[in-house]
């Protein structure tokens, strides 16, 4: 191997090492934004509570303002009028962010199919982990913020942005 | 203090603002709160017009949650609208059942079975209990007391745990059918139940010593979002907001469904139609939920739960194996679904937030001609500008807690 | 008018005359159905002394088509004071889905008659602010309308499956005889 090679692994290792610090910081205090729709929501709420404990996982932190957050889980049903505020609020938060889609209707519309809502809310915000359930229990919530967890310290290790 | 003693209070103070700066003119500041907010429960948007601190004005904006759940039910059969019903008032998804089965089988003519009237009257009950939990924590933690959502939620888990045994999901449950439910309670469910309802006195007291003689929290609720006896008639709002303002109209007791006839409960008002009334006939009617499982469960009579009826209910699984007519009914009930004759029908439970009815129109067919829910939340929050009229800011935040809206309901 | 009228629906008979176009009672739901012009009349007659129909539960309508008269609109009346319930209805052409406001009458007929304009297009005169409250404002068309479709959009599979859920128990229509 040559010098420059050499002096290049070295600053890999040590631009990598930084990334995979900075993604455990970031992952193990992920702060959503409150943005509860429908029955979901109440899951969602129940979640926080003492007995599912997201607090646990640094998560207590439910930002009302979109732009001190880091999440935004969408938690119900997306009607037609409420999809451009969505987007909105997505575009307020701060890079980096993430989309966490819980339940059935935010996936994929789940049990409605008409007019009035959004058939998943993927066609308005990129979405990083979709959880599915009508609505889906607290542990499942949980175990789909532990893969967001691990989704953002792989793209660290991956050598990825964001 | 009085609602509109603010905007008077603002108007007769002397004006030194024009004096000092030689006719300044005052106008109003017009806010948006919501939709997405962390104390409208829900997606609801208010557009307020302020003068300093006093509200003038308030306009709801609703229909950020509008899912065209009557338009989808237009195109299902009646059977397959039970899993749609459960999501409109999500957090008394057993009232809203009972409600939508309780029209179809008024429609159809079917009689209940006792055992499965007392079972819906048990399961309604302990959700009014959950559905008063919810608007307790989410009252205090609009309040800043945060730590009435972790009490609360923590009795509604228990709740929860005894929906899944009976139904299998903690939310949305699915457990009513069209002429009675779909299994019998099973053995856990008994002691569950029991021991959950001994515990909870002690729990409400707990909760009522933290709050009702609390100096800030009684003045955050006294005199604040006061509807008068008159408005909440005009407007037609039902429940506890419309207990609260001294008018004892309650469902179970005016036009009884479902057995209640066979309970002793009382049905709590309040004078001055405050929230510290509201909270005070919520807190109350816990209590009697509680009497009325209490006396369900001592007196379930044995029996099937559900009709015998079977054009109507599917027949027991046993009975498939015997009889090639029940072969028939069941292949006729899940390819076609039932077909009710032709008319209308309106039925009306009593739901933690009011009346909750279902107008069902049917032409002979097995799909319904039209399904309307009506909402208590949407007549409720009609009376939300009344309301809010003349108070400060803050008070919006009290009001709205205190008509506890679901706004799955409002904009269905 | 068969026999058996209740109280109410004799008295609305009465005071309508010509009006009062039929009232019959079914599974125990009295209805009475009124000439749309009088609809108005009708609510403030029942509202009064000794009936005191005070409360309006709601304010709904149907969609009839093809039959004509083409919208029926619906309100559920309730009396505290007597512990009965009463539906009024009236029915409105499709080319001229107008009737007059019952604002005047019941304040919480605002907010339904505004769901009616926006969901099925019917006019209310005398409103004081008619427009769409549950749809955004810029939408076009009635939805619940029956004519208008579910607008269902069809699931991305390829297998034997019908492609949209309201397809998969056929609609039936009523038997051609009483079972």
């Amino acid at each position: 191997m040559t010098r420059e090679d050499l002096s290049g692994l070295e600053r890999n290792v040590l631009t990598t090492t930084v990334e995979r610090m900075l993604a455990w910081a970031r992952s193990s205090s992920v702060w959503p934004v409150q943005f509860g729709l429908a029955c979901c929501a109440i899951e969602m709420i129940a979640t926080t509570t003492s007995k599912f404990d997201i607090a646990r996982f640094g998560m207590e932190a439910f930002r009302a303002s979109p732009r001190q957050s880091d999440l935004m889980i969408v938690a119900g049903r997306v009607s037609q009028k409420m999809a451009p505020v969505l987007r909105h609020i997505y575009d307020q938060m701060l890079e980096p962010k993430w989309v966490l889609s819980m339940g059935d209707c935010a996936s994929c519309g789940g049990v409605y199919n008409n007019y009035a809502l959004v058939q998943g809310v993927d066609k308005i915000v990129p979405v990083d982990v979709y959880v599915a359930g009508c609505p889906p229990r607290p542990e499942a919530l949980l175990y789909g913020l532990m893969k967001l967890q691990e989704k953002i310290r792989e793209r660290a290790r991956a050598g990825g942005g964001r | 203090m009085e609602p509109s003693q603010g905007l008077r209070q603002m108007e007769s103070l002397p004006d030194r603002g024009r004096e000092l700066a030689g006719g300044l003119a005052r106008e109003t500041l017009t806010i948006n709160m919501g939709p997405q907010h962390p104390s409208t429960h829900g997606v609801l948007r208010l557009v307020l017009e302020l003068e300093g601190e006093v509200i003038v004005s308030c306009q709801p904006v609703i229909g950020y949650l509008h899912t065209g759940i009557e338009k989808e039910m237009e195109h299902r059969t009646y059977h397959q609208n039970i899993p749609l019903v459960d999501r409109i008032e999500y957090l008394s998804s057993y009232h809203e059942e009972l409600a939508y089965c309780m029209a179809v089988e008024k429609l159809l003519g079917v009689e209940v079975p006792k055992r499965a009237q007392y079972i819906r009257v048990i399961l309604c009950e302990l959700n009014r209990i959950a559905s008063h939990l919810v608007w307790l924590g989410t009252t205090g933690i609009d309040l800043n007391v945060s730590s009435l959502l972790m009490y609360c939620f923590r009795d509604r888990e228990r709740i929860l745990e005894m929906s899944e045994m009976v139904s299998g999901q903690r939310m949305m449950p699915g457990y009513f059918r069209i002429g009675g439910v779909a299994a019998d309670l099973p053995d856990e469910f008994f002691p569950a139940v029991r021991q959950f309802l001994d515990e909870f006195p002690r729990r409400l007291d707990e909760y009522e010593a933290m709050l009702t003689d609390n100096l800030v929290w009684r003045r955050r609720h006294e005199g604040v979002a006061v509807l008068s006896r008159e408005d909440a008639l005009r407007y037609g709002v039902t429940g506890p907001t419309l207990r609260g303002s001294g008018v004892a109209y309650d469902v179970r007791k005016a036009f009884p469904y479902s057995s209640y006839e066979d309970f002793e409960f009382d049905v709590p008002t309040g004078e001055n139609g405050d929230a510290f009334d509201r909270y005070r006939v919520r807190m109350e009617e816990m209590r009697q939920a509680r009497r009325i499982v209490l006396q369900a469960l001592d007196r379930l009579p044995g029996g099937p739960v559900i009709t015998d009826d079977r054009k109507v209910a599917l027949p027991p699984r046993g009975e498939l194996v015997r009889s090639m007519e029940a072969v028939i009914h069941q292949f006729k009930l899940v390819s076609e679904g039932i077909r009710p004759p032709k008319g209308e029908v309106y039925a009306a439970v009593e739901s933690p937030r009011g009346e909750k009815g279902y107008y069902i129109v049917s032409d002979g067919s097995n799909r319904p001609v039209r399904v309307r829910v009506r909402a208590p939340s949407f007549s409720n929050l009609q009376a939300l500008p009344t309301m809010v009229r003349g108070g400060m800011l803050a008070d919006v935040v009290v009001a709205i807690a205190s008509i506890d809206i679901v706004l799955g309901d409002v904009d269905r | 008018m068969k026999a058996s009228l209740t109280p109410v629906q004799e008295f609305l008979a009465e005071r309508l005359g010509d009006g009062a176009l039929e009232a019959h009672t079914f599974r125990g739901d009295a209805t009475v159905v009124v000439a749309r012009e009088r609809v108005v009349e009708a609510l403030q007659a029942v509202r009064e002394e000794p009936w005191r129909f005070e409360v309006l539960l709601d304010l709904t309508a149907w969609d009839r088509y093809p039959a004509e008269p083409r919208f029926e609109v619906v309100y559920h009346l309730l009396s505290l004071h007597r512990g009965e319930r009463l539906r009024v209805k009236t029915r409105v052409p499709g080319e001229d889905p107008v009737l007059p406001s019952a604002v005047p009458v019941f304040a919480g007929a605002n907010w339904f008659e505004r769901e009616v304009w926006d969901l099925f297009g019917i006019r209310f005169q005398g409103h004081p602010n008619l427009v769409r409250i549950l749809l955004p404002d810029d939408w076009e068309g009635h939805p619940l309308r029956r004519d208008y479709p579910l607008t269902e959009e069809p699931v991305e599979f390829r297998g034997h499956v019908p492609k949209v859920p309201s397809e998969i128990i056929p609609h039936l229509p009523p038997p051609r005889r009483d079972p």
